[in-house]
């Protein structure tokens, strides 16, 4: 099972945080503080996998990150969870945003963070595995935004600010 | 008059262009102000908006819990656009520890069952995450009838929405288990990994659910082959694995159904050889599937020839020059040594190199593989380079190195001295990180190995002599001079080159460790008492160790003082008890403090009946002195007050005793090796004695370390 899906830039800054059990919103802080301090330490040629943290951890968790430019991307996964199958799920992840953003970079994970909520939702859920195939959720993603736009323009009036 | 509200780009821009944190969290507090204004306004258009910006602030750490009721609103309309953010909402705002929680299932349920498909995928996911087990029984009609509905969308998200409510409520599981046979048959991949995961779960749960679906295991093996023998379909495809997601699933599920199961095993035996070998390794995707098969052949009842072939693999990915495939291998070799230690077993070089990464992660799991590796024929050379590992070994893995040498040093030592010299080279290198009995331990050990006594005690004086730093060490060390001093002094022993000490500078030794500033209490209690006893096993006079002593009778430690008085009172007083209290210490016996109490009892029966014959006559002044020398020692601790009724019983005790032949006061200082045996007979102390002791005495819990209190 899938703990938590964090994402945050190279100075700790939060770009998303999703967490699959409940935590308080200190801890949740407190969480995303740790990992960024965990990871970021890790130089560039060790492998992708630390244990977590003493909040987030234990012996079960794990931490499995990616660096992709500017941002660490960081899924925190109990044992159940196969280590290269999650390495392979980050990837599948940024490949989908680069599809829907046409070549993302962090600014647009920063403006539009509920939309990358939604991507992750469709692959995702519950902390466990929904969908890898990126033209699948591509699809459903589209098909929802359409739906989002078809009302937008049912409610706008010439008068009011959008 | 409306005010027109900031879009959610324009708040985010002008939190991006605050230049300090106090900028930032004042234009958030005014922003927030305006959104808790909209919410009570009410205003229904520009509703999402506002909850949108108050999900961002949250996001960097600000307070948004007055946005839950908007979620709640924001769900319950009929738009698209609301619904979507007031089920984000209600995934990071909302979980069972809120009571507002519950307030959505209604809505849930209205979305479940009348929405259009996206309405459903929102509510299904909104349900999987944050659902609590009361939301959980309420819908679960609702969900299953969406397992049969004929969108794949839909029923994917239902089927692990359907685990999630397992999690929670174990009792619907009857509930989901009829459809998964139905399910095994659709074409769908995000179904098909939906519904493994369902199974898998169900299995994990309940034997008769393993039992059951331990028919279905044909059907898995038919759908991994299909996968393996497909060719390259840019569908599911990743680096040219078809799915390996779906492949890791399916393998992970026939592990469960396989093991401790012939027939099963049987059944998966050609698929998983076709696997083994056939999976391209060239990248991530192939070995995530191949460290899959590898584990499920290692964990059902498989042929010879196949575990062979499995271990092997292992071995060959910790040569691998990719970081992540030996850390998985080494996790993989980890959960294999307890079943099949003597496959692992050959890897041991390999592994052993490992401790020498530079990446933490690896080398910690290296380190607990290394210490599952030990046993009786290579502890040598394992220990060796476990010790070199501990010199270099990140901080963080200390304490775990420390404790593992130790344990493994208990287990396979092969001889008593090679054991003593392991712990010694332990504490030196890395004496905070042990744990608290690592001292018990040793100095059980020396006082057991009689031989061995005259090599310790140079040993621990030649380190001691170097550092005194490291308190177990000094601990051991300051005990073991105290107990062996005339054998330090003594100045030959075959085993270590000679060296001539005197007595001057044992003495100096043990007093700058009283007085350095890093000793701990208990540090210097065991000093002081080593001191103490060298009194009797040094042939000089005793005039610096009775000024020391003198001095410490007035230590701002309530211990050390009581020690120090008690001691000085010795020398005052009971010279002639002196050299028999002081007497070398038997061997204690290690199973534990209860056992240990009565062990010291009865060898204190024993000893007292050879121990020179105290007079009976003088029992009843002794006694009289004994509470003398107590409240003396203990002039800042109070009598047992009168007023408390507990110990008025051992007040009444008190009084009889000069009539009854007074018992032993067992309060044995066992460590530092002094005992007061003298004051009696052989009989068990009453109860309420024990009880005025304990209060006399100062609480345990001024010194951390565990000594045997004297109750």
């Amino acid at each position: 099972m899938i703990k938590a899906i964090l994402i945050f830039n190279n100075h700790g800054k939060p770009r998303l945080s999703k967490f699959y059990q409940p935590y308080s919103e200190d801890t949740q802080q407190q969480i995303i503080r740790e990992t960024f301090h965990l990871v970021s330490k890790r130089d560039e040629n060790v492998c992708n996998f630390l244990e977590g943290g003493l909040l987030i951890g234990g012996s079960d968790n794990k931490l499995i990150y990616r660096h992709y430019a500017t941002l660490y991307f960081v899924f925190c996964v109990d044992s159940s969870e196969s280590e290269l199958g999650i390495l392979d799920l980050i990837q599948v992840f940024v490949e989908t945003l680069d599809k829907c953003f046409e070549n993302v970079c962090e600014l647009d994970l920063i403006f539009h963070v509920d939309k990358v909520h939604n991507i992750l939702a469709e692959m995702v859920m519950g902390g466990m595995v929904l969908e890898t195939n990126m033209n699948e959720i591509v699809t459903q993603i589209d098909a929802q935004n359409k739906l989002e736009k078809s009302e937008t323009f049912i409610f706008q009036s010439p008068r009011q600010d959008r | 008059m409306v005010v027109p509200s900031l879009k959610l780009q324009d708040l985010i821009e002008e939190i991006r262009g605050a230049k300090t944190q106090a900028q930032e969290r004042e234009v958030i507090q005014k922003e927030c102000a305006h959104i808790r204004a909209s919410f009570r306004d009410g205003d229904p258009v520009h509703r999402h908006r506002q909850l949108a910006k108050l999900l961002y602030v949250h996001m960097l750490g600000y307070p948004a819990h007055f946005g839950q009721m908007e979620c709640l609103k924001l769900i319950a309309s009929s738009r698209f656009t609301d619904k979507r953010v007031g089920y984000l909402g209600a995934m990071l705002l909302l979980d069972e520890r809120h009571d507002a929680h519950l307030l959505i299932t209604n809505s849930i349920k209205n979305d479940l069952s009348q929405g259009i498909q996206p309405v459903q995928g929102l509510a299904l996911c909104t349900l999987s995450t944050m659902g609590s087990a009361e939301m959980c029984r309420d819908l679960a009609p609702e969900v299953e009838k969406l397992l049969l509905q004929p969108s794949p969308y839909v029923r994917k998200k239902a089927i692990l929405t359907a685990v999630h409510m397992i999690r929670k409520v174990p009792e619907l599981s009857s509930v989901f288990l009829p459809p998964c046979a139905q399910l095994l048959h659709e074409r769908h991949h995000g179904i098909l990994l939906g519904t493994i995961t369902l199974i898998t779960e169900l299995c994990e749960r309940s034997p008769a659910a393993l039992r059951h679906f331990r028919k279905v295991v044909p059907q898995l093996v038919h759908i991994l082959r299909t996968l393996v023998t497909m060719g390259y379909s840019t569908e599911h495809s990743i680096s040219g694995v078809s799915d390996p997601f779906l492949q890791v699933q399916i393998l992970r599920l026939l592990r469960i159904l396989g093991r401790n199961h012939e027939e099963s095993s049987e059944t998966m035996n050609d698929l998983l050889a076709q696997v083994a070998t056939n999976t391209d390794t060239s990248r991530n995707a192939g070995n995530a599937v191949l460290f899959e098969t590898v584990l499920t052949i290692m964990d059902i009842r498989s042929a010879a020839g196949l575990r062979v072939l499995a271990v092997n693999i292992l071995g060959r990915f910790l040569l691998n020059s990719d970081r992540n495939i030996r850390y998985v291998a080494l996790t993989s070799l980890l959960r294999l040594v307890q079943s099949d230690h003597s496959a692992v077993q050959r890897h041991r070089p390999t592994v052993v190199e490992c401790l020498r990464e530079t990446d933490a992660s690896l080398s910690r799991r290296a380190l607990e593989l290394s210490l599952a590796l030990v046993n009786s024929s290579n502890v040598r050379a394992m220990m060796q380079e476990l010790q070199a590992f501990l010199e270099s070994c990140p901080p963080d893995l200390r304490a775990d190195c420390a404790s593992g040498i130790l344990l493994a040093a208990e287990r396979f030592a092969p001889t008593k001295r090679w054991h003593i010299d392991t712990i010694l080279h332990v504490l030196t290198t890395a004496g905070t990180h042990v744990r608290d009995d690592a001292v018990a331990n040793l100095t059980q050990l020396i006082g057991g190995a009689q031989e061995l006594h005259a090599y310790s005690v140079r040993r621990l004086y030649n380190a001691l002599a170097e550092d005194i730093s490291q308190q177990p060490l000094v601990q051991v060390a300051a005990w073991c001079i105290g107990e062996y001093g005339d054998l330090l002094l003594a100045g030959n022993c075959e085993e270590i080159e000679p060296l001539q000490v005197d007595e001057e500078e044992v003495l100096a030794l043990l007093e700058k460790v009283l007085q350095s500033h890093m000793s701990l209490p208990a540090t210097r209690g065991y000093a002081l008492t080593a001191l103490m006893k060298l009194s009797t096993r040094l042939c000089g006079d005793n005039n610096r160790i009775r000024q020391v002593v003198s001095i410490y009778g007035s230590c701002l430690d309530v211990e050390l003082q009581q020690r120090a008085v008690e001691y000085d009172t010795l020398f005052r007083k009971y010279d002639h008890m002196r050299a028999a209290i002081l007497e070398k210490m038997p061997l204690v016996e290690r199973d534990g403090p209860q056992a240990d109490e009565e062990a010291k009892e009865s060898k204190e029966a024993a000893q007292l009946s050879e121990a020179a014959p105290v007079p009976t006559e003088p029992q009843a002044s002794q006694l009289l002195d004994l509470l003398d020398l107590l409240d003396g020692a203990s002039g800042d601790v109070q009598h047992p007050p009168p007023l408390d009724p507990s110990p008025g019983g051992a007040l009444i005790h008190l009084l009889d005793l000069p009539c009854v032949p007074p018992p032993p006061a067992s309060c044995s200082v066992t460590q530092a090796g002094v005992q007061w045996r003298d004051l009696g007979s052989l009989q068990p102390l009453p109860p309420g004695f024990k009880l005025f002791l304990c209060l006399s005495l100062p609480s345990p819990g001024l010194s951390s370390h565990p000594r045997s209190q004297s109750v």
